[in-house]
């Protein structure tokens, strides 16, 4: 897409040629400027600070427009994202501007997980941005593009030092995106009180590890104003909507019995700074930040947590072919491997299954074969015990009949024995 | 390219007071400078046609010169596709000019597919960048894509050859073609008009997409893209040799009847390839590859790759969804195929788990059954059993009943007998006295 740094031709066979009049091609900027300008521009700014800071007051002060909103409570249970999307036109230039708002952060009495619907919020741009980037049938020139540019993070005017809430939070924002801290409310803190401040939240990052984003000193044509402004960080800013008379101007500001804060007096307030560095200078460079650095990181995180890599085991680059064609069989395979698992896990149930009930059929054979063999036991028993009555009987019965014809001759004899 | 961006706001906000991003532009315009710019220019044509010169012309440089010679001078056997790289500066832009050219293009005697070499240096290009896109670790992406291919048509004066036909038709809808009338010198302006008009007429009736001047919302611009489009193809004259001509030193071509000047409109139409090429519509050129040369090419291939490892079924059921295959990466069609197979195994489990639990119920009814049946037939045994017992109870019983009365009655008449006999005796002790 974009042209590339000449240098990365260095190894190959170039020629520097001298042109022997005027080409043209010194137009190529212009023709890519009006290009850009035919198709606009978009800018996310993602706003973090406390209800009630000043969040969109500083919004509206500095693209001198009121955004309609409401005023956020403070009975908020959890933190959400409220992005809204404005179309602005400054000369002829189009800005499609985009402002994320956190609801509710440092309201809950328990805020270990406030920063976790912001990473989701970033995470979910920077995912939608890569869907678009791997379709098949993309328009990625058409697309708009809501990756969030700048995180402007509002600190605030304690006089102190940073909130732990402040810490976690730009800890885990600052590989994700560029942050600019900033002090809010500046007009309750005396000049001395700033340089303080300022000072100690600076290292208090430092010593955190915190990475915020650092104006660009490589272009000369920008450097000297970006490294000035770099030694100004966290700026102190002031917004307000409402104007002012003073001496013959009107002018924006915030009246106080004891005086007026002018919102772009530089002596005030770094407000002025802050819009030039992110609007005037940097836009652009933000934009390319988040696309070359912290996009990239995401999708080279998401990419290798899918199993991608960029060569095999042997250092051999990857076509994308191969690597599709790979990842695909890997996971036909896996697809498959899960059924056979399935299947195998059922013929093992059923196995176990048929084996219990085998031998609770074989147990209830042999309880009813032991019973029957008690049962012929006793049988016999009971055949024994008849036989011993039947012979009895049969004994009896002879007993008897012997008996019966004894005494049947018996009485003959004693007849016989009377007749004598 | 009319932005898809703005295209469905009614009304931006018009800013009071100064906000700052209108320096947007300028800002874009800086980077770019920083980053340099770069361009693959593509020449292709017979030999002798005057290409070389051409390109030395436009760049007012020497690109072909003595050590570097023009594809004309380096005769090949087959038709290679050879580059070199250029770097020129002008204005504080830097430009490095990737010149691809194809010596012997056309130049044997049977040229029949001579276009594939050129095709397939355009493809490996699309790929090497296709590549470079897809890796994980992106690093810089150098573009060396061909951004444009200015194809030169010889000025036979009747129409197009069947070669240049063939070429066109089959690298249309892979490169952003530019078709010239080479040498135009050799043809009167009549001749040039017709031979102009007969080559248009060709290239619609076999349907070549040649590249196409984008439109503007400017009236002025406009005028000056229609008035170009009506001179298409454009007809050139290129020199390397600077002549002088009323006091003013132009690049030309010395006849004895008079000067070709190179830059003059009505002599040909140099000055606008020049002005079109590299002035106006450089980046347009460079946009409309990216967006619609590489994108085909991009998603015929990644298409390609998702269709592998599908079987035919499957392939017929997502042609009848369109929304399927076009809108969806390979990965996200990977991840519907996973969804789809958790749900079918979720089903077979559901199955499996419902035709498992009614063998099972099955079996456990029988055992019960035979259960049930065995412990039937016992207790039928143990009845039968207990009758016998019973029975033979009952008979012992009625035996010894028996034996008693009979024994009781063998007492008796024994005692009868006995007192009979004791009767007798005493009555025989009588008897004696």
């Amino acid at each position: 897409m974009a042209a590339t740094d000449v240098d990365v031709f260095s190894n190959e066979e170039k020629r520097s040629l001298n042109l022997g009049g005027h080409v043209g091609f010194d137009s190529l900027p212009d023709q890519l400027v009006s290009k850009s300008v035919t198709q606009g521009f978009c800018f996310n700014i993602l706003c973090v600070g406390e209800t009630g800071i000043g969040k969109s007051t500083l919004m509206n002060t500095l693209f001198n427009t009121m955004f309609e909103n409401e005023e956020a409570s403070h009975y908020q249970n959890g933190v959400y994202l409220r992005p809204r999307t404005y179309d602005l036109l400054e000369s002829n230039v189009h800005l499609k501007l985009t402002i994320v708002d956190t609801v509710g952060f440092g309201d809950q009495i328990n805020k270990e997980d406030s920063y976790k619907p912001i990473v989701d919020y970033i995470d979910t741009q920077f995912e939608n941005y890569l869907q678009e980037e791997l379709k098949i049938k993309r328009s990625l020139f058409n697309y708009h593009d809501t990756r969030i540019h700048i995180c402007l993070y509002f600190i605030a005017p304690t006089g102190h030092s940073l909130k732990s809430l402040d810490l976690v939070t730009m800890k885990k924002l600052d590989s994700k995106v560029n942050i600019i801290p900033i002090i809010a409310k500046a007009d309750t803190i005396s000049k001395s009180e700033l340089h303080k401040f300022k000072i100690k939240i600076m290292s208090e990052l430092v010593s955190n590890g915190v990475q915020i984003y650092q104006f660009p000193t490589d272009d000369e044509a920008v450097s000297e104003i970006n490294s000035s402004m770099n030694a100004h960080l966290p700026f102190a800013v002031v917004g307000s909507v409402e104007e002012v008379k003073v001496g013959n101007k009107t002018v924006r500001a915030r009246q106080y019995p004891w005086g007026i804060v002018q919102v772009e007096n530089e002596s005030h307030c770094d407000f002025v700074k802050l819009r030039e560095m992110l609007i005037r200078v940097n836009m652009e460079d933000l934009r390319e930040q988040t696309h070359a650095r912290h996009y990239e990181l995401y999708r080279r995180c998401k990419l290798e947590e899918m199993g991608f890599k960029d060569t095999d085991p042997d250092s051999q680059p990857f076509s994308l072919q191969e690597t599709y064609e790979a990842k695909r069989k890997e996971f036909l395979g896996d697809l498959q491997r899960k059924e056979e698992e399935m299947r195998q896990m059922f013929v093992n149930k059923v196995k176990e299954t048929e084996a219990e009930l085998k031998e609770k059929e074989r147990e209830l054979h042999d309880k009813f074969e032991q019973l029957k063999r008690m049962h012929q036991e006793e049988k016999k028993k009971v055949e024994e015990k008849r036989r011993d009555l039947e012979e009895e009987m049969s004994g009896f019965n002879r007993k008897k009949v012997a008996a019966e014809t004894l005494s049947l001759s018996q009485p003959l004899k004693k007849d016989k024995d009377k007749k004598n | 390219m009319k932005s898809g961006l703005l295209s469905n706001t009614a009304q931006p906000k018009n800013l009071e007071g100064y906000v700052g991003f209108a320096n947007l532009p300028n800002q874009v315009y800086r980077k770019s400078v920083k980053r340099g710019f770069e361009f693959t220019l593509m020449v292709v044509g017979e030999s002798g046609l005057g290409k070389s010169t051409l390109i030395n012309s436009l760049f007012l440089t020497d690109l072909y010169s003595p050590e570097y010679p023009g594809p004309s001078h380096r005769i090949k056997k087959t038709v290679q596709v050879e580059q070199s790289k250029v770097l020129v500066k002008e204005g504080g832009v830097h430009l490095l000019l990737t010149i691809v050219d194809t010596p012997g293009f056309g130049d044997a005697v049977d040229n029949s597919n001579c276009w594939q070499p050129v095709i397939d240096y355009i493809d490996s290009k699309f790929e090497d960048y296709l590549n470079a896109e897809s890796r994980v670790n992106r690093r810089q992406m150098p573009d060396s894509r061909v951004q444009c291919c200015l194809y030169f048509i010889a000025p036979s004066g009747h129409g197009l050859k069947p070669l240049d036909i063939e070429f066109m038709k089959r690298l249309h809808e892979k490169v952003n073609i530019i078709p010239l009338i080479a040498k135009a010198d050799t043809m009167t302006p009549e001749e040039c008009q017709q031979f102009k008009h007969q080559i248009m007429k060709e290239i619609q009736e076999h349907k070549i997409k040649i590249y196409e001047f984008p439109e503007t919302d400017d009236e002025e611009e406009m005028k000056m893209v229609r008035r170009i489009k009506d001179r298409l193809p454009l007809a050139v004259v290129g020199s390397n040799t600077i002549i002088e001509v009323n006091g003013k030193r132009v690049r030309g071509r010395q006849y004895p009847w008079g000067v070709a000047e190179v830059e003059n409109g009505e002599h040909c139409d140099f000055t606008i390839l020049r002005n079109m090429l590299i002035r106006t519509n450089m980046q347009d050129l460079k946009d409309v590859t990216n967006n619609v040369h590489y994108e085909n090419y991009r998603s015929r291939k990644l298409a390609a790759v998702t269709y592998n490892g599908v079987d035919n079924n499957k392939n017929k059921g997502q042609l009848t969804k369109p929304e399927t295959s076009d809108g969806m990466s390979p990965l996200a069609q990977m991840e519907e195929e996973r969804r789809d197979h958790v749900s079918k195994m979720k089903k077979m489990e559901q199955e499996m788990e419902q035709v498992f639990e009614m063998k099972v119920k099955e079996k456990l009814m029988k055992l019960r059954d035979s259960e049930a049946e065995l412990q039937r037939r016992h207790e039928q045994m143990k009845k039968n059993l207990e009758l016998q017992h019973r029975e033979l109870e009952e008979k012992r019983r009625q035996h010894e009943e028996e034996k008693n009365s009979w024994e009781a009655q063998q007492r008796i008449l024994e005692q009868q007998k006995l007192d009979a006999s004791r009767t007798l005796e005493k009555n025989k002790k009588k008897k004696i006295f």
